[in-house]
């Protein structure tokens, strides 16, 4: 698997074409104390075939900028501005009944928490069918059958299931089913949020491979949102470090792994539990700001511990500082010469 | 019949021979433990008619022995409750020699279809506003609207019938009054009787429905409000469905399922309720039966047109529990 994995990473982004552009997304949650800054504009590309993992910790806008994506934001939450843009086809000014047909056919869902993302009314068949009808017509009754069954097929599901109810089937087949209807349509962007949390840990590698098979077999560029660090390792092309709504470090699998560069990705990195050495949990907890008030500067001033003087009054931007990698830290400084210098280890 | 185990099935026969046998038991006491002695009100009335009344001693004892007043407590109740397994209720003290059987007969067809209307009305016509009321899509003047019809919520069902009796049968005249099929018209399949009978229960049937739908209006809008925020509408609108087809299929669907549970729970009250609408508009009900029977202390009569009530209602709500596991799949499973 992680052969596979490395194969993939190995090619060349800068040449792919990016299915999926957004550029300074952000979305607000209103409540009667102020606005939730959710996610406080993000900008990143999705290139075909791609997998691009979303980490950072609870509560830090994964969710919401996905949901961002796909226009599922609920009051409160709205998006206050950006641009998103599909195959070079801006989402934002599309009306409600034209993004509804560009749902699922382009952009599908694997929902988080998929114990309750089936209609518990519904047999299971009948869920992937309607969206199937939905978007392509009635069909004959036998090839809808068929069809089902060989996304059942796909990912592993047993043909037997076909008549039941959610309730019936335990937890990692909910999932797979999940997955099957994700991909009915051939989507040209698939959004897994989170999708093997809510499973113990040996059916959630089994079926993080079923994704990982399903989106190799059809080539479908994904974004993956998840915490566990070790699995994104093995699942994701590049990864995207969120912290408090905004993105501070992307870079490629290995990149970010061997050297990550920004002081809050350095924290999540070695917070990786490992066999070979006992260390204690160097993320301190608690000194965060508040999200409808955040300090001007960066965002990670409060738990940084390098943080300088500039820190609390210049944001710093998202620099491409090594080739595919982009972090937003201050600590380093680019010569003229093009060379990264880290502030304070010279300092 | 898939979907119900045979635990399921007795634990609500149970439930079912249980409620019928309590209700049972405690029209056979209430009626003992109040003042009042039928047979000495039954021969009072007969002297009222006759003048007088020789020996009315002797035909008090007389009657005692006959309807065996004088066994014991036990003999009694063993052969009562005999008699209301075989619907034998003897005969009316007020109307004798009607049996009470009669009685029952000719009522309970009008009760029944009154209230099956009246409780379909309702239950369509509240669920459907309230799901309208939470809906996105409905349009802004609807929900207006429906809040507005729904003034009538907190009256008595008996307040709003007399009110619908005052305006649209005394002022308006469009209505009849009274009955539940026009006079001289004789019952059975042909269509004046019907057209009358339609016509007739047109008022009793409103009073019931406009006094009752909004609580269901209310119901259903905090249901379809909970189901929104499930995990599988914001699936369901990812998926791109089309607006109506997630109405129903989605959250009508599965916000009904308590309504459901609910209209059972409530159909005693039900009843209830139309036992007073029937006896403001004198429609022959079983309700009516009963205020009469109540009025004449007639015991057997009140006894009988009770019984059948509660084991009717009951009745409604053993199938109501036998039908829920064919809408909500969930339910054998869960048990309870
Ligand atoms: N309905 C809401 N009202 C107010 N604030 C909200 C609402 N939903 C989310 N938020 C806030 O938005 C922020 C981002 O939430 P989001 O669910 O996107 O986090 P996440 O990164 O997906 O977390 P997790 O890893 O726990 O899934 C959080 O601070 C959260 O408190
Ligand atoms: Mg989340």
């Amino acid at each position: 698997m992680s052969s596979q994995a490395n194969e993939t990473t190995q090619k060349d982004w800068s040449k792919a074409k990016s299915v999926l552009k957004v550029r300074d997304l952000r979305i607000h949650y209103d409540t009667p104390k102020g606005a939730v800054i959710a996610v406080a504009g993000i900008s990143f590309n999705l290139y075909e075939g791609e997998t691009l993992g979303l980490v950072g910790e609870s509560g830090c806008g994964k969710s919401t900028t996905a949901y961002g994506i796909l226009q599922l934001i609920q009051p409160p939450g709205h998006i206050v501005g950006g641009e998103i843009q599909l195959d070079d086809r801006n989402l934002m000014g599309l009306s409600e009944r034209e993004f509804r047909r560009l749902r699922w056919t382009k952009l599908a869902l694997i929902p988080q928490g998929a114990m309750n993302s089936l209609n518990p009314t519904m047999k299971v068949h009948q869920q992937i069918a309607d969206v199937i009808t939905t978007h392509e017509g009635r069909q004959p009754k036998e090839k809808m059958r068929k069809r089902i069954l060989e996304l059942f097929k796909t990912v592993g599901l047993p043909a037997r299931i076909y008549d039941m109810y959610p309730h019936e089937l335990s937890g990692g087949m909910k999932q797979r089913v999940c997955i099957a209807m994700g991909i009915a349509l051939n989507p040209s962007v698939v959004i897994a949020d989170e999708s093997t949390s809510a499973l113990d840990v040996v059916v959630q590698r089994v079926v993080a491979q079923t994704l990982l098979k399903v989106k190799e077999m059809l080539g479908v560029a994904m974004i993956m949102i998840g915490h566990d660090m070790g699995l994104m390792a093995q699942m994701v092309d590049r990864i995207a470090v969120m912290y408090a709504g905004k993105i501070v470090e992307i870079a490629s699998v290995q990149s970010l792994f061997k050297e990550p560069m920004h002081p809050y990705s350095q924290v999540l990195i070695e917070s990786i539990p490992s066999l070979k050495e006992k260390k204690p949990l160097k993320i301190t907890e608690g000194i965060t700001h508040d999200p409808r008030n955040p300090p001007p500067g960066c965002i990670f001033q409060l738990r940084c511990p390098f943080v300088m003087e500039k820190c609390k009054t210049q944001e710093p931007p998202l620099r491409e500082l090594k080739p595919r990698q982009e972090v937003a830290c201050h600590l380093y400084e680019v010569s003229e010469t093009g060379e990264v210098k880290n502030v304070a280890a010279s300092a | 019949m898939k979907g119900i185990t045979l635990d399921y099935f007795i634990r609500r026969l149970g439930v079912f021979v249980l409620t019928v046998w309590i209700a049972a038991t405690l029209i056979y006491i209430i009626p003992r433990v109040a003042p009042g002695d039928p047979i000495a009100a039954m021969v009072s009335r007969m002297s009222q008619q006759a003048g007088y009344i020789e020996n009315s001693d002797k035909i008090i004892e007389g009657w005692r022995k006959r309807f065996g007043l004088d066994d014991p407590w036990y003999v009694q109740y063993g052969r009562y409750l005999r008699n209301l397994v075989t619907f034998d209720f003897g005969y009316s003290l007020a109307t004798f020699p009607t049996t009470v059987r009669e009685i029952v007969v000719r009522a309970m067809p009008w009760t029944i279809g009154l209230l099956s209307i009246s409780t379909a009305l309702f239950f369509v016509i509240g669920n459907l506003l309230g799901a309208l009321l939470a809906w996105k899509k409905t349009p802004a003047f609807v929900k207006v609207l429906i809040p507005a019809s729904m003034v009538f919520t907190s009256v008595p069902s008996l307040l709003a019938g007399l009110m619908l009796l005052y305006f649209f049968a005394f002022q308006l005249d469009w209505f009849p009054s009274l009955g539940a099929y026009g006079r001289g018209i004789t019952p059975g399949w042909n269509w004046p009787f019907i057209k009358s009978a339609i016509w007739h229960s047109i008022l009793p049937a409103a009073s019931i429905v406009v006094v009752t739908f909004g609580y269901w209006t209310l119901g259903m809008r905090g249901m379809m409000i909970t189901v929104e925020g499930e995990d599988y509408m914001t699936l369901a609108q990812a998926k791109g469905l089309r607006p109506f087809y997630t109405l129903y299929r989605y959250m009508i669907r599965n916000a009904i399922l308590p309504q459901i549970t609910a209209l059972a729970l409530t159909l005693g009250t039900l009843v209830g309720g139309q036992v007073l609408v029937e006896y403001i508009f004198s429609y022959q009900g079983m309700g009516n039966a009963i205020f009469t029977a109540i009025r004449n202390q007639d015991y057997p009569v009140i006894q009988g047109t009770s019984y059948i009530l509660i084991l009717t209602t009951a009745l409604a709500v053993f199938i109501m529990d036998m039908l829920y596991p064919l809408i909500d799949p969930r339910i054998s499973h869960e048990g309870s």
